[in-house]
């Protein structure tokens, strides 16, 4: 296995009939690393996932999960490998504990491994207070500790979440994100799909999926940075009227409003935007303060997945990383 | 056994016994049917409801009648006035036989070569002309001044079944019947329901291999057959008195086949069915050829030819010819080789189908 890349990726491409779920996507993903999928649902995270762990045959394309290929190889990858659903998928009928045994014994480990690992995880994840209540009566939190529980019980090298805070509070999501980091910290890398902007910012780097394809890739920093596109933000006593004078400007991408400030995002090519938008507003007698500001990722990802205004940060900006 | 392959027994076996539902139908199905099957399914017709039109009305006619309702085939329910009513009566429902003793009654008794009377049947159901055939040979009263016996050609001596008791021609079947009623439905529901709550999904990522995963999942089924094969042939002695004349192993061994077989179908559907309700559906739509078609009702060499060569298809048939042939008949599997390896056959092309179609794979 090669020390740079966990995963490694060429041309992956999965169709439906007629519909491509996933369009030609590379990828390198650089081991011990949280990296992130960030797209709107339909644009191919899961299928994408399924791929890498051999539940869905690429159409074509090749991929290495930590040195195996998969699919021909994900039989020996299994016990690398830990994988949580975007549904809780451990058996609601059984207790905390009978789901752990069960996925344990499910790995392979022995009698002695189990009582230790289990009882590992359910002091790190704080469940052994419900350790004999039913899955199914667990709060959408309890459920989500249980899963990533039952996922890395095995010690796996690799861990692949599909949208696991999609039924969480944001206490949990916090939660959650720590234990990501002290997994990363033991040296697990962790392939996680989201469409949290904040989620997304936390990790080391991002993938922008839109339509099946790679739109954008990079640290989320980088991708900030490098936004093929100014931003601006309008404060106005009327956002919606200043709205309306902007969205018909062939110059303005996209606005979005904030309360009683509007975030635009323009063409870079336009010279003095600054100046020009401050004026275009006097003209319609819109008082406005115009300031340019940092791009945020949900820019990124707007420009991204609305005009493809991102260009690629470039594999060894990525691999530097910004952590 | 692996290891891996307990687990997942284990763990099938304690969410049974949770799903309270399921573990009750398990127990309360074979009760259930048993009695059902077994008092209300008879062939042995009495008390039909029957309708008498006495034109003669002379002592003879009377006892006749008196001689009718003696027999406890029929129960009569009403005199007629006219043959219009008569027919009303039986249009309507009220009655499935009637007996119409016409006027000239007494002259045709006297000319011995006419029949003194008529027996109309009700033929839109099932069975009653066989009765009304019974009847008509009845003997006459005071024909001859005496009561006279019919000659008949032949004796008729019905082996296996002295009492000629429908339950006991039904109890033995009723195994078969309702082990492909919970093997094959409870199974399809049991891992469609598994790939619909995202289980099955979880699980594919696992090292399980899929043969571990299916025999971990059926094995708690195979012990459930055989309890509940138990449990219909004491209560069926308990109940009916139907005896078990053949070798209790050979029954067991030709019913652990045929639970190989049912489970196997109900694999199959498992793979093709998307969710629980269709896995039902296709199982039920499996159900009702096999009880018309498997000789467990009706008896199999009266069918068309076509239906025959379904009713092969069918594992319920071949059981059906074992099952009677061993516990009524008392023969050993050795005299029911050609049964046998039928089912045997379907349960080995069954499996196959199942193996090429079950993937370890979403797709």
């Amino acid at each position: 296995m090669s020390a740079e890349v966990a995963i490694a990726a060429h041309g992956l491409t999965r169709r439906f009939g007629k519909h491509v779920a996933v369009d030609h996507v590379d990828l390198a993903i650089p081991p011990a690393q949280i990296y992130g999928f960030l797209g709107p649902n339909g644009s191919g995270k899961s299928t994408t996932i399924r791929m890498l762990c051999g539940l869905l045959h690429p159409t074509s394309g090749t991929v290495r999960v930590l040195g195996h290929e998969v699919p021909a190889q994900a039989e020996q990858l299994r016990r690398k490998v830990g994988y949580m659903t975007q549904r809780f998928s451990l058996w609601e009928d059984l207790s905390v504990l009978e789901n752990l045994e069960f996925m344990g014994q499910i790995f392979g480990l022995s009698r002695a491994q189990r009582a230790a690992r289990v009882g590992q995880v359910l002091e790190r994840y704080r469940l052994a207070a419900m350790r004999e209540q039913r899955a199914g009566t667990l709060s959408g939190g309890q459920k989500q500790r249980l899963a990533l529980a039952a996922a890395v019980l095995h010690e796996p090298q690799l861990l692949l979440l599909d949208e696991p805070t999609s039924a969480v509070d944001p206490q949990s999501r916090r939660d959650f994100w720590e234990s990501l980091f002290d997994l990363v910290g033991a040296g697990t890398t962790i392939l996680v799909s989201t469409h949290y902007m904040d989620e997304a910012e936390r990790c080391h780097g991002i993938a922008i999926l839109d339509s099946g394809r790679l739109v954008a890739e990079g640290s989320p920093r980088i991708l900030m940075d490098s936004i093929a596109a100014l931003v601006l933000e309008v404060e106005a006593p009327d956002p919606r009227a200043a709205r309306q004078v902007l969205q018909r400007q062939p110059f303005v991408k996209s606005v979005a409003q904030l309360g009683t400030r509007l975030h635009v995002l323009i063409d870079p090519q336009l010279a003095a935007a600054h100046s020009r938008v401050q004026a275009l507003l006097g003209e319609q007698h819109i008082a406005a303060r115009v300031t340019e500001v940092r791009a945020s990722l949900e820019d990124v990802f707007v420009a991204a997945t609305g005009f493809g205004g991102v260009e690629r940060a470039n594999r060894h900006e990525q691999a530097v990383g910004t952590s | 056994m692996s290891t891996l392959i307990h687990a997942i027994a284990f763990k099938e076996i304690r969410q049974l016994q949770r799903d309270r539902l399921t573990f009750a139908m398990i127990v309360v199905l074979p009760l259930m049917q048993m009695l059902l099957f077994g008092y209300a399914i008879n062939f042995d017709v009495r008390n039909l409801r029957a309708g008498v039109l006495d034109e003669a009305n002379t002592s003879t006619s009377r006892a006749l009648i008196a001689d009718l309702q003696a027999s406890g085939v029929a129960r009569i329910e009403t005199y007629s006035g006219s043959s219009a009513e008569l027919s009303q009566q039986l249009q309507a429902g009220h009655i499935a036989l009637a007996l119409h003793i016409p006027r000239d009654f007494e002259r045709r008794r006297l000319e011995a070569d006419r029949p003194v009377a008529q027996i109309i049947v009700d033929g839109s159901q099932p069975g009653l002309e066989n009765i009304a055939r019974g009847l008509a040979s009845m003997p006459l009263p005071g024909r001859s001044g005496a009561y006279r016996a019919v000659p008949r050609n032949f004796e008729i001596r019905t082996e296996y079944n002295l009492e000629k008791r429908t339950a006991t021609q039904i109890v033995p079947a009723l195994i078969g019947l309702i082990l492909s009623m919970t093997m094959t439905m409870f199974t399809a529901v049991a891992i469609v329901r598994e790939r619909e709550r995202g289980n099955l999904e979880l699980l594919i990522t696992t090292p399980v291999r899929a043969f571990d995963l299916m025999l971990g999942k059926l094995l708690p089924y195979v012990v459930i057959g055989l309890v509940q094969t138990t449990l219909v042939l004491l209560l069926g002695r308990w109940l009916f008195q139907v005896p078990v004349r053949g070798e209790l192993s050979s029954l067991y061994l030709a019913a652990l086949v045929f639970i190989g077989a049912t489970l196997a179908l109900g694999l199959l559907i498992s793979t093709l069915a998307r969710n629980q309700t269709q896995a039902f559906q296709m199982s039920l739509f499996l159900l009702v050829p096999s009880i018309l078609l498997s000789g467990f009702v009706f008896p199999f060499d009266g069918m068309p030819r076509a239906a025959q060569w379904i009713a092969q298809l069918l594992p319920l048939t071949h059981f059906v010819a074992l099952i009677r042939g061993i516990v009524l008949r008392g023969a050993a599997l050795s005299d029911l080789q050609l049964p046998l390896y039928k089912l045997l056959g379907l349960l080995v092309v069954v499996l196959l189908v199942v193996t090429l179609r079950f993937r370890k794979r979403l797709d």
